[in-house]
């Protein structure tokens, strides 16, 4: 009888541990008011092990408790197969609206043509889907991010001075957006001149080089844009090694190394997006797709500016 | 009860355990039992048994292959490479399973004549392996395999509503089941595994069998990287990371013994379904990842410890 009594007991077990596990099917069913007509909502995200998506997710998760729908989160942890199967399940689960925050943006597209098939909105957050068409792309405001940076700077150098613009990967879409931010606000400023604009591909160790380089011809430089902290932080080095005094550095992201560099007075600043409220934005975004309502392709999320 | 029954009884505890795991997932969720959502959980098995049933034979050995997960990957990526520059699909698709087999042939030569220990020969080429696969594909996904018959391997379907890797993975199972139950060959993996000197001095060339097992494995490993290419649509080069625990623990939940020389392809097959239905189950009750983790370790490691016991 032990034959039989052992396998009996190893799924016993395993359907406890799914019965005891915190977020059973029971806790969701109590916290579901029927004032939402219970709407469920999937949120298939890339990984949980990076501290920007356990934001998003934190976002999405209080702003569907407030709202009182079900969210159900799936984790890829950065693997576009277990992605897939997370979003096969979601579709099994029949959820209205699937937020997907895409481990890699094509690998998804065959996955969001079956939820689309089986009649689920999607939302993309974060990054984009190629080669499937969701209901809307929900992403920070790379343009506005870009003006903000160059706001700062001509306040810090007193609407006046030689800028240097340190590209990303040239094509990159947050290159490409967070330049075109910058430049709306500083082309045909009279008092302010681009002295030098080049590529130094989201590195730091380029943004260094390439730092060096510019300064070799233009002493007389008051700010810097970078278009990521990498970047910054190496442009950083190149003006202390040239024994350059105030000259304001502005980054993008917010990494720790550059938060840390701005609280120490180096760098003076850097746009930080904010994760929360892309998935807070996620969730809203799916309830009035639940609604039936009509909702932007492109919703742009807010940034923050850290400074000293 | 006589032995037989009792061995009987004991090759049918995996599949007992799954039918429990099945039953309760039915009742905690009414959307497991469904027909779609079966097929479902069958499709995402696939990939997974597939590897399995190569490491089957692999750990019927006595031995173990940690490379299968950058086989996939490879031999995924060389197939797009292919696809991307316009070869035939057939015929990259053909190359692909190909080149999977020789990269397990290369374990099985590793460790027969050169007598290296199964763990350390297939750590270093599953290192080499992931390291060739980020050179070939300079460290990014390959997208734009555009091929009908490609996109099939993983996403079509036949007679309408049985997707085709479930059909790939039923027919491996039926090969696999003839080839360890009704051939010589069969007969021979158990007797290597078992205990390979008496083997040797029978008359078995086990170096042979050896190499022919991890080529086998690593044809496997590269037919799983097929449909999970043609699933993704694109070939990513850290495809296939960790894949070799999960088809290892589909074979020793499948009561297949990692000292060689005992085990059976249906426990394997089980043995994945289980995981499979484990994960499918857990997502649709909504557990995060991090507890999911958590409970398939602890249901590994019950099975092992309960067969174990058994066999006291």
């Amino acid at each position: 009888m032990k034959r039989i009594l052992s396998p009996l007991l190893i799924g016993l077990l395993a359907t406890g541990l799914i019965a005891c596990s915190k977020q059973g099917p029971d806790t969701q069913a109590a916290s579901e008011p029927a004032a939402s007509s219970a709407l469920s909502i999937g949120l298939a995200i890339s990984t949980q092990n990076n501290p920007f998506f356990v934001a998003l997710r934190d976002g999405a998760d209080a702003e569907a408790k407030a709202q009182g729908v079900k969210l159900i989160t799936v984790d890829a942890q950065d693997d576009s197969a277990k992605q897939i199967s997370n979003i096969e399940d979601l579709i099994q689960k029949k959820v209205q609206v699937i937020l997907i925050n895409p481990a890699d943006s094509d690998a998804v597209a065959g996955v969001v043509k079956e939820a689309l098939k089986a009649g689920i909105k999607v939302v993309s957050l974060d990054r984009s889907v190629n080669g499937a068409e969701v209901s809307a792309h929900i992403a920070s405001d790379n343009v506005a991010g870009g003006k903000m940076a160059a706001e700062f700077l001509l306040e810090k150098i007193g609407g006046k001075g030689n800028l240097v613009e340190l590209e990303g990967i040239p094509g990159s879409s947050a290159a490409r957006e967070r330049g075109q931010g910058f430049h709306s606000v500083i082309d045909g400023k009279a008092d302010v001149k681009l002295a030098a604009k080049q590529a130094a591909d989201f590195d730091r160790a380029k943004g260094l080089t390439v730092m060096e380089n510019i300064l070799q011809g233009n002493k007389d430089v008051k700010g810097v844009f970078a278009h990521n902290d990498e970047m910054a932080l190496g442009a950083l080095k190149a003006i202390e090694a040239a024994g350059l005094k105030n000259v304001i550095v502005v980054g993008f992201d917010a990494t720790p190394d550059a938060v840390n560099s701005v609280k120490a007075g180096q760098m003076s600043a850097t746009v930080q997006q904010k994760p929360e409220l892309i998935g807070k934005m996620g969730v809203d975004t799916a309830i009035k797709l639940g609604k039936g309502e009509a909702v932007d392709k492109f919703i742009p999320v807010p940034l923050d500016l850290v400074k000293q | 009860m006589n032995v037989q029954q009792k061995a009987t009884l004991q090759k049918l505890g995996p599949f007992l355990a799954l039918l429990v795991l099945a039953a309760g997932l039915a009742i905690t969720s009414p959307d497991f039992l469904t027909v779609g959502n079966l097929l479902n959980v069958f499709r995402q098995v696939s990939i997974n048994a597939l590897i399995a049933f190569g490491m089957t034979l692999v750990i019927l050995l006595g031995g173990i292959d940690l490379s299968v997960g950058s086989i996939l990957a490879l031999s995924s990526v060389l197939t797009a490479l292919m696809l991307s520059h316009g070869i035939d699909p057939v015929v990259a698709t053909s190359v692909g399973i190909l080149a999977g087999a020789g990269m397990g042939m290369i374990n099985g030569l590793v460790i027969s004549k050169g007598k290296v220990a199964p763990f350390i020969a297939t750590l270093g080429t599953m290192t080499i392996l992931r390291g060739l696969s980020l050179v070939f594909s300079e460290g990014r996904p390959i997208t734009g395999l555009n091929s009908d018959f490609f996109a099939m391997l993983g996403g079509g379907y036949v007679a309408g509503f049985i997707p085709v890797p479930v059909i790939m993975m039923l027919v491996m199972f039926v090969v696999f089941w003839f080839v360890l139950k009704r051939t010589v060959f069969g007969r021979h993996v158990y007797a290597v595994g078992g205990n390979e000197e008496a083997a040797s001095l029978s008359g078995i060339k086990t170096d042979r069998i050896k190499i022919w097992v991890y080529t086998l494995s690593g044809a496997m490993a590269a037919t799983a990287g097929m449909i999970l290419t043609s699933r993704l649509n694109s070939a990513q080069p850290t495809a296939g990371t960790g894949y070799e625990l999960d088809a290892i623990a589909a074979v020793v939940l499948g009561g297949t013994s990692l000292t060689g020389g005992r085990g059976w392809i249906f426990g394997t097959l089980v043995g994945a379904l289980l995981i499979g239905i484990l994960n499918n189950g857990l997502n649709l009750l909504g557990v995060s990842s991090f507890y999911q983790q958590v409970i398939k370790g602890v249901v590994i490691l019950l099975a092992v410890l309960l067969d174990r016991a058994n066999k006291k």
